[in-house]
């Protein structure tokens, strides 16, 4: 049965009408027409749907739109502060860490998440925190490159988010 | 430089009219239609419609549009297209913009595929810019009253060389004019030493749209009123639909429900809802009973293959084998592999005015146009379909039947609709990587040379069969199914390099498997077998940039060589792994990949691409098979379907070799076809056991191993 859910959204307060056990991802890319939030696999295999709720990478195809009631949730579209990219994006830039780009959002929010929980994440870290993300092109390399260079700038103390 | 009236206007004012039209004001530069130099990749370039468009635009600001035909999936063209314009118009690259895959505004193309962009389309599309930077110097002559030989351009600005003070800009020029140039001469193109901005590394220009989420891909589109739609799908190829009872669907809110003949699908406003209301729909279907599976698929293609045809021979093979000391005989065979691009098949169709606007994830957007087009009964100038960013090809975006899908079910629904498949339709509707088997009789003589060479393929194609070695007798045949025999269950095609990964693997294991019986250094081997200048240049660079150690192989270091021709570019890699010999399993420490790719357009693009090839061929090499049992496809998801993984990554170098002389080559699938052979050679190295099937599991390992 449809219930009213509100939760902060990039910042903003949203409130809907939706079955409980709808699933995040959906909503987020059709009521909420945030569509940087990318299907890929529907399990929770690939990452492509990877968002932060209360800072922390969740995969929104598995998520139910009821359990994110009151919270804040964060997708590719939010991660900028305006104008100013947040350092994983500025390095996957720097860095060329994408192809086709279609894997990038969760890449990037599950390292954002890494690097929350692991400032200074060895290689090894990397490797596992991003192990269940998956990039078809062959980016991987870039994308540990890039992580370890956000982490670089994060540690370094310079303004970010 | 050409003499010809600038404002020469080319033959047919309507096509000329309408082109203006479209472009706005300007110069436009388009292509011949009879293509006098030859540089359309179609074989039927003669059925390229006539209504051309523009290959790139001058703006009255200055501003600079390139045209393409070509689509972005991530291979980098949208970065690329724009250094080979800017740098032939003699423009800041800042200032070109691209247009990619939009059928009512882009120079038709026949697909995006088999690393072509560069090779083929790049010497056109410089043409183009360089016929603008003629026709604008013209113009510049007129305008100052200078002579153009006394003329000079730099960053869109034509001045006097001996008085700077007499010059104008590009915009200037175009502004208030409407100039529709036809390609017909053969303007010079730039030498490499010319080069301003091709040669050098590009950045993608792409990124900041892809890392903010801002990059629209064909399901990301939107309008108003749109549906999204679920197509009932059968549970295996073969399988017919007996009957299907739609009254429960029916029910959910919301829902619309269309049976058009074969098609059955379920509108609704919102995605998830739809697939709901799907699994509503009471269906039954009649299962052929095949007994073909992926255990004994080899044994049926080798049962129904024909004799096939010699594509390549020398020498007297009888003649190879009397003169043979030793000779050797494998049987290598390889799987179905999946294209399996994160993005799957998406479209959305609108129909409006009697035109149907497509947005699909496509390699060919012109062939997409003409299959909705036949399909929903319009003509092709009732169609454009647009290409948005497309999430990974490696040429499985080339059916275009999701674009048909979404035309025929907004056609019968009256509204907009998208069609996006799930993972699991994804891989089903897959045109996989045909599985194959390739048989290779060789021996060498008493001094170590190979005496003879005969190798057939069946099943994978054509593409790198032929062997590049010195050989003086050798014979390369092509085989497919027989008149009459049904090879595969289900769709097969191109897949990133088609064929040639498949016959690289297996004849690179072999002249390694040569290089072990004659006692020799497989490098060392390869190169006393060579005399093509260009792959002796790049495994020679392979092997310093590794520090090669020569030693007899195996040597237990676990180090593999392979090379291979591919889209005109040469490529050698070497690897080095860790085989545990109690479970099979392979750990890729190190790759090398070096190429010669001719000249380098972006050096950064065609890095990336090698890197790329490296890490997706780790796949198809050690774990990628798609599994199945008569029509039903068993590995439908990334849980079953092992894709390469941050985990499994080795260190990977690149090295390109300078090879100015030589034209650009082909860059997004070269490196890709040496990665079975490498593999396959390393563990050989490493362990004294061969493998022969791809992809090389742990358990197949192991298996190979006992075997030694």
């Amino acid at each position: 049965m449809a219930a009213t859910i509100s939760f902060r959204l990039n910042g903003e307060r949203v409130r809907l009408k939706a079955d409980d056990s709808r699933k995040l991802l959906w909503v987020l890319r059709t009521e909420l027409g945030q569509t940087g939030t990318k299907y890929g696999c529907g399990r929770g295999s690939c990452g492509a749907c990877v968002v932060l709720v209360d800072g922390e990478p969740r995969r929104s195809c598995m998520a139910d739109i009821g359990s994110v009631r009151g919270k804040e949730v964060v997708t590719i579209e939010g991660l900028a502060k305006g104008e100013t990219l947040h350092p994983v994006q500025k390095a996957f830039i720097e860095h060329d860490a994408l192809q086709c780009g279609f894997c990038t959002p969760g890449m990037i929010l599950t390292a954002v998440g890494l690097l929350r929980s692991k400032p200074r994440p060895t290689r090894a870290d990397i490797v596992e925190g991003m192990d269940r993300n998956l990039c078809r092109c062959g980016a991987q390399k870039r994308i540990i490159t890039a992580i370890e260079a956000a982490s670089h700038e994060l540690a370094s103390g310079k303004p970010t988010t | 430089m050409s003499t010809t009236d600038p404002a020469t206007l080319f033959s047919t004012p309507q096509s000329r009219r309408a082109f203006l039209k479209q472009v706005g004001g300007g110069i436009a530069v388009v292509v011949t239609f009879s293509d006098p130099l030859g540089l359309l990749e179609s074989a039927t370039a003669s059925n390229v419609p006539t209504d051309f468009n523009a290959f790139l635009r001058i703006a009255p600001d200055g501003g600079v549009t390139c045209f393409t035909g070509k689509i972005e999936m991530g291979q980098g063209p949208i970065t690329s297209l724009v250094q080979m314009m800017a740098d032939e118009l003699e423009v800041p690259y800042e200032r070109v913009d691209i247009i990619m895959g939009d059928t009512d505004r882009c120079p038709w193309d026949q697909g995006t595929w088999g690393s072509l962009t560069t090779r083929r389309f790049g010497p056109l599309l410089r043409t183009a810019a360089a016929e603008a930077r003629q026709v604008l110097v013209a113009l510049a002559s007129e305008r100052l009253d200078v002579p153009i030989s006394r003329l000079h351009v730099e960053n869109g600005v034509v001045f006097d060389r001996k008085n700077q003070r007499m010059r104008v800009t590009y915009g200037e020029l175009a502004r208030g004019k409407s100039i529709a140039r036809h390609l017909k001469v053969d303007p010079k193109l730039k030498d490499v030493s010319q080069f301003r901005i091709m040669g050098q590394p590009k950045l993608r220009r792409d990124s900041l749209a892809k890392v903010t989420g801002q990059a629209e891909y064909a399901a990301d589109i939107r309008v108003p009123g749109m549906l999204y739609a679920k197509i009932l799908r059968p549970p295996a190829h073969g399988a017919r639909l007996k009957k299907a009872d739609t009254s429960r669907a029916r029910k959910v809110d919301g829902v619309r429900v269309v049976e058009d003949g074969d098609l059955i699908a379920v509108l609704h406003e919102l995605p998830d809802v739809a697939e709901e209301a799907l699994g509503r729909i009471a269906a039954e279907f009649d299962e052929p009973q095949v007994r073909l599976s992926d255990a004994n698929i080899h044994e049926h293609l080798m049962r129904i293959a024909s004799n096939g045809r010699i594509t390549d021979r020398g020498g007297n093979l009888d003649r190879g084998r009397a003169l043979a000391k030793r000779a050797i005989e494998t049987t290598y065979f390889d799987g179905y592999v999946a294209h399996a691009p994160m993005e799957t098949h998406a479209a959305l169709a609108q129909i409006e005015n009697g035109k149907c606007t497509v947005w699909a994830s496509t390699q060919n957007p012109f062939g997409a146009r003409e299959k909705v087009a036949r399909a929903i009964g319009f003509s092709e100038r009732q169609v454009r379909v647009i290409t948005p960013f497309v999430g990974g090809g490696f040429g499985g975006k080339t059916g275009n039947v999701q674009a048909v899908e979404a035309a025929r079910l907004a056609k019968a629904a009256g509204l907009p609709v998208q069609v996006m498949r799930s993972r699991e339709e994804e891989f089903f509707y897959d045109t996989f990587r045909p599985a194959a088997v390739v048989h290779i009789r060789s021996g060498i003589d008493g001094a170590g040379r190979i005496a003879f060479w005969d190798y057939e393929v069946l099943f994978a194609g054509k593409r790198g069969a032929a062997h590049f070695y010195d050989i003086p007798h050798h014979r390369t045949a092509v085989r497919s199914q027989a008149p009459g025999e049904r090879a595969h269950l289900f769709g097969t095609g191109a897949w990133r390099a088609p064929a040639n990964n498949t016959n690289t693997f297996a004849r690179e294991s072999q002249i390694n498997a040569m290089a072990a019986a004659a006692g020799a250094d497989p490098i060392a081997f390869r190169l006393k077998h060579l005399k093509d200048p260009r792959m002796i240049r790049v495994l020679k660079a392979a092997a310093r940039r590794f520090d090669w150690k020569p030693a007899p192989t195996p040597s237990q270091r676990g180090l593999g060589v392979a090379c291979g021709i591919d889209a005109g570019t040469y490529v050698a890699a070497i690897a080095e792994v860790d085989v545990d010999p109690t479970t099979g399993e392979v750990d890729v420490k190190r790759v090398l990949s070096a190429q010669d790719m001719g000249i380098v357009i972006n050096p950064q693009g065609a890095t990336i691409q090698m890197e790329g090839c490296v890490t997706m061929g780790l796949g198809y090499a050690l774990s990628e098979e798609v599994h199945f049992q008569g029509g039903a496809i068993l590995d439908t998801n990334f849980h079953r379907y092992e894709i390469p993984r941050f985990s499994g990554l080795p260190e990977i170098e690149t090295v390109l070799v300078e090879a100015n002389d030589i034209p650009p080559q082909g860059g997004g699938e070269p490196a890709i076809v040496v990665m079975g052979g490498v593999i396959a050679n390393a563990i050989h190295d490493a362990t004294g056991a061969r493998p022969k099937r791809m992809p090389m599991t742990p358990a197949r390992v192991k298996a190979a191993i006992r075997e030694a």
